[in-house]
């Protein structure tokens, strides 16, 4: 259809306009309410978990039973939350031990390589980049058999200190390609100039980059806090309820057949806590970060 | 050449211990695995003699293998249909600036922060097809309940305990955790797509369904593209929901090829753990490999 007839069309409609506006605005409000009907069931159906969790973690014994999941506790009781924090306790201490100097690692080698990927470019380096990233894909499986015996050859002890050993390389990828992204959108002139004053690899590193890095960093810490934190994996092979991380400790109080319903909820959500907070308070840079996930970012 | 060499030298050194530890942890492990694959290095007892393909085709030719193989299969195609499905609708909503965007937008996303072990606690309550016998006879538990409660009654069902589809009862939790993900990402697909190209198809006389048909879904392709290689690969590699959600590793209903490499190591068969390793990471690089080389191309562009 030719732009001309449909500009002519308009201008003849252009008359009835008048009379379809008041219509035009029922339909367009019509559309909102659907729009915001669907939003909300959605948040409904998504929150719907969220509310089974919080109010099972409040039960009696008697009270918690799957067949009454929906209805509010017949009395509010916190022995759930207590004997869940006892259980869980000394793992959450271990997992901040564990979390916070990886993903601190894992940001700064990722913030050199992404740095040097991106601005002091050499011959395939390409390829090299291509090869890490490949890293992040790769189902841990295929590679956990001889990794146990890797890290056990290595003296590495079980718990904790492997699993931070694992975090810190199995997170390098990721952290490469999100400062890699990020540090393309630094002038390639800033680099230019500071090497016409002289400065090498590591000053203009330290000169020009990294001060602007605060972003790339607030987001590849979020994103290998949450994945550690969350992690299950690593900690099922390289761990045990005595030294192991909290999703090791909430599956043991979660698992097996006869369950304390109040205690397992409460835990979840003790267990939760940490990234719902990083979540909440951090969020926009949490997006940012799925962002760049998505390899192209 | 010596100059050259100055120039990205010091690069190729910073880059070194990347390089090293990726080369030794990703790659040099994988040979490793390979070799213990064709092994028969079944019992805890070291045992070094090579067997070919034999443990390969054993596996292939294991119905609990195969069975596996299957649930992957159904597990992968609900888990991708449905994240893209909510995924979808929910960006499509969010996509015009509005009101309370934001609070939307942070509930939809809120489970992805939560690990699968935290919400495999919930998740394997509301899933749960027992029944109770109570005074006044059988009741009804979890998600069952609720669906009979609001007049749904038809579509309740035993969930994770059925041999043939019961998989598919694991994928809804994981498009309640991950379809917030796929949001994010269509959402910042829409708002890549310059005003502009909308102006001008409206100008041009496109109605709705032409301008998605011909100007947005094109457009969103890469973005698509981009989501379908994450959660696919997230779906072959699914585990920690599987171990929450049922609590018997060795269940025949559920298993898939990681859950069962799990079983294998437990009972310490190393070898038939890591062909199953291998198995995965084949169907992982086949996904995987041309994404990246088509990733790595369209940059150079």
């Amino acid at each position: 259809m030719s732009t001309a007839t449909v500009n002519n069309k308009k201008r003849l409609r252009s008359a009835q306009d008048m009379k379809s506006d008041s219509k035009r605005t029922t339909k367009r409000r019509i559309n909102r309410t659907l729009k915001y009907a669907v939003l909300i069931f959605f948040v409904i159906i998504i929150l719907l978990p969220a509310y089974v969790l919080f109010i099972t973690s409040f039960k009696g014994t008697a009270d918690a039973d799957p067949s009454r999941a929906w209805l509010l506790p017949q009395v509010w009781e916190t022995g759930g939350w207590s004997k869940a924090w006892a259980t869980l306790a000394p793992s959450l201490g271990r997992t901040v031990v564990l979390v916070v100097p990886s993903a601190l690692v894992s940001a700064f080698l990722g913030s050199i390589n992404g740095y040097v990927l991106s601005k002091w470019r050499f011959p395939g380096a390409n390829i090299v980049f291509t090869l890490i990233l490949f890293g992040m894909f790769i189902p841990y499986q295929a590679v956990m058999i001889p990794l146990t015996q890797l890290v056990s050859n290595l003296g590495i002890p079980q718990g904790i200190p492997s699993l931070m050993l694992l975090h810190i390389v199995y997170g390098l990828p990721i952290c490469t390609l999100i400062f890699r992204n990020y540090y393309a959108s630094v002038p390639d002139e800033l680099i230019e100039a500071a090497r016409m004053d002289g400065a090498g690899i590591l000053r203009t590193y330290g000169s020009v980059i990294f001060p602007v890095s605060a972003p790339g960093f607030v987001v590849v810490l979020i994103w290998q806090f949450t994945s550690a934190w969350n992690d299950y994996l690593f900690a099922a092979f390289f761990s045990s309820g005595r030294n192991g991380p909290v999703t090791i400790a909430l599956s043991f109080l979660a698992g097996g057949q006869l369950t304390d319903y109040a205690a397992s909820m409460a835990g979840a959500l003790i267990a939760s806590v940490p990234t719902l907070i990083v979540y909440i308070l951090l969020g926009k840079y949490f997006v940012g970060g799925l962002m760049s996930g998505s390899v192209k970012g | 050449m010596l100059k050259r060499a100055k120039t990205w030298g010091p690069g190729v050194l910073l880059l070194a211990p990347t390089i090293i530890l990726v080369g030794v942890f990703v790659y040099w492990l994988i040979i490793e695995n390979f070799r213990v694959s064709l092994t028969n290095q079944h019992t805890a007892r070291p045992s070094n003699k090579y067997v070919g393909f034999e443990n390969y085709s054993n596996l292939l030719a294991d119905p609990n293998f195969q069975h596996s193989l299957w649930n992957l299969l159904i597990l992968t195609i609900v888990f991708l249909g449905g994240t893209l499905l909510f995924g979808f609708l929910w960006a499509w909503l969010l996509e015009q600036p509005s009101k309370g965007e934001g609070f939307f937008r942070s509930v939809y996303l809120f489970p992805m922060s939560v690990s699968f072990i935290a919400s495999g606690v919930v998740w394997r309550w509301l899933l749960s097809s027992l029944q109770t016998s109570q005074p006044g006879g059988e009741r009804t538990t979890g998600l069952n309940r609720l669906l009979d409660s609001v007049g749904l009654g038809f579509m309740q069902n035993d969930w994770w305990s059925n041999p043939t589809w019961g998989i598919a009862a694991i994928a809804v939790p994981a498009i309640w955790q991950l379809s917030g993900y796929v949001m994010a990402l269509f959402l910042a697909g829409f708002r890549g797509i310059p005003d502009e190209l909308r102006e001008a198809a409206r100008i041009d006389g496109c109605t709705e369904w032409k301008l998605y048909r011909h100007v947005i879904f094109p457009q969103l392709s890469p973005v698509m593209l981009s989501a379908i290689i994450i959660i696919g690969h997230m779906s072959l590699k699914l585990f920690d929901l599987i171990r929450a959600i049922v609590p018997d590793a060795n269940t025949y209903d559920v298993q898939v090829p990681a859950t069962m490499m799990w079983v294998k190591y437990i009972g310490s068969d190393y070898a038939d753990a890591a062909a199953i390793g291998m198995i995965l990471l084949v169907l992982v690089a086949v996904v995987v490999i041309p994404y990246l080389m088509y990733t790595s191309r369209a940059e150079k562009r």
